[in-house]
């Protein structure tokens, strides 16, 4: 569905931020974009949705040339940044000005969604931050676009609008669709996310889906570190060592960790890239 | 749901599965919760629902039945049990007499307390009967 062909890019004035990546993503999954703080999540979001174009190489998204901003791409796209920006309009305008840009785009359910965030009726000026980036998740979720970008999208969220939020995307992702979740709060929606991308100082260490990593790799909590196992990488403490360790025949899968894989990919680049490439 | 344990997640809705059919609350040849359901339900992706539903069509616990959904199989208490026993037995039991031997337990000390576990379980039913 998406596919990068030796794609670079860098702000102007700036060194590069990606240099000649090679990416591809498919329909029907809901992927995690991962990676620390300035490690170019959100970048790579906008290059996809066509809001900052590649410096080199080619980038295609449904077959199409996001640069090009053809209205044929734009209707099956639809970006919700964390920093979200609303106008002086009450909820329902503020939707009916959104629609025609969506051929899909479904009232009903933009309706449905309002109510399950608890969204009242009134101006989105009167609204809370948590509230307006309710509105645009609804509205996301509405267009019923083939391509849904979350940038951070649980930030500003109560609690029970993280389980109303899981419970959402469970309930609209489909084999046509992609979703795509830029995230530091894994365990926000780590058992929606079957796809992993970890980005890195400009690199991707891992493109993959989440059966693949508890096939590849154990994580387990052990109370001693043995001196004849080989780790990608543990963490210890009083409680414990958290441990990612290669599978073996005699290992059971086990329950994937994702911050802790997130570390080891991080700490263990090289060779979690080879596993997983 | 709260996925806790360290076992797949996958694992542990089969496990939650079984554990309805042998409650009965999950009849045998009838239709349990389609995967999108379950999905929105447990939070969680449909694709790994559609591996627990994988998952259990080879245990034969349950059958697809096209266009109508999944449906637990006729004598499926039968391989549920045994299917659960077979995990307890490989991953319960090691970690209950690793405990047992660092605290010193003795296994008639626990027969005991199981005895009387069982007695008590027999005088409550006959009560509420």
């Amino acid at each position: 569905m998406i596919r990068f062909n030796n794609v670079s890019f860098g702000y102007p004035k700036q060194k590069l931020l990606y240099a000649n990546i090679d990416l591809e993503l498919k329909a029907g999954s809901v992927y995690g974009l991962l990676g620390k703080n300035g490690a170019g999540k959100s970048t790579l979001l906008k290059l996809m949705a066509g809001l900052v174009y590649p410096t080199h190489g080619k980038l295609s998204v449904f077959n199409a040339d996001p640069t090009k901003r053809e209205p044929s791409f734009l209707h099956e796209v639809f970006f919700i940044p964390e920093e979200i920006d609303t106008p002086s309009l009450h909820v329902l305008d503020f939707g009916a000005e959104h629609m025609p840009f969506y051929p899909k785009f479904n009232n009903e359910q933009f309706l449905h969604y309002l109510k399950e965030f608890d969204i009242p009726m009134t101006n989105l000026n009167n609204m809370s931050f948590g509230q307006k980036k309710k509105v645009w998740i609804a509205l996301g979720m509405a267009s019923n676009a083939s391509l849904i970008i979350l940038d951070e999208p649980t930030n500003g969220l109560d609690i029970p609008s993280k389980r109303k939020l899981r419970k959402l995307i469970a309930s609209v992702i489909n084999e046509n669709t992609c979703m795509i979740i830029s995230t530091h709060q894994v365990k926000d929606l780590d058992s929606l996310i079957d796809k992993i991308i970890l980005v890195d100082e400009g690199e991707i260490i891992v493109n993959t889906d989440t059966e693949s990593i508890t096939e590849k790799l154990v994580f387990k909590l052990s109370s001693d570190i043995s001196t004849t196992e080989q780790y990608l990488y543990y963490e210890s403490s009083l409680a414990g060592n958290l441990i990612v360790k290669e599978r073996t025949s005699e290992d059971e899968a086990t329950k994937l960790d994702l911050e802790l894989f997130f570390n080891a990919g991080i700490n263990n680049k090289n060779e979690i890239k080879q596993l997983f490439n | 749901m709260n996925f806790h344990s360290n076992k797949a997640i996958y694992i542990q809705i089969a496990d939650l599965i079984c554990e309805k059919i042998l409650s009965g609350a999950f009849k045998e040849e009838e239709r349990i919760p389609s995967v999108r359901e379950l999905a929105v339900d447990l939070e969680v992706n449909p694709n790994t629902v559609m591996r627990t539903y994988e998952y259990l069509q080879d245990l034969d616990i349950i059958t697809n039945k096209r266009g109508v959904g999944f449906f637990v199989n006729i004598n499926s208490i039968e391989r549920v049990t045994a299917y659960l026993r077979k995990e307890f037995m490989e991953q319960e039991l090691p970690n209950l007499f690793k405990n047992m031997k660092i605290l010193a337990i003795n296994i008639n000390e626990i027969d005991k307390l199981y005895q009387h576990y069982l007695q008590n379980n027999i005088n409550n039913s006959n009560e509420k009967k």
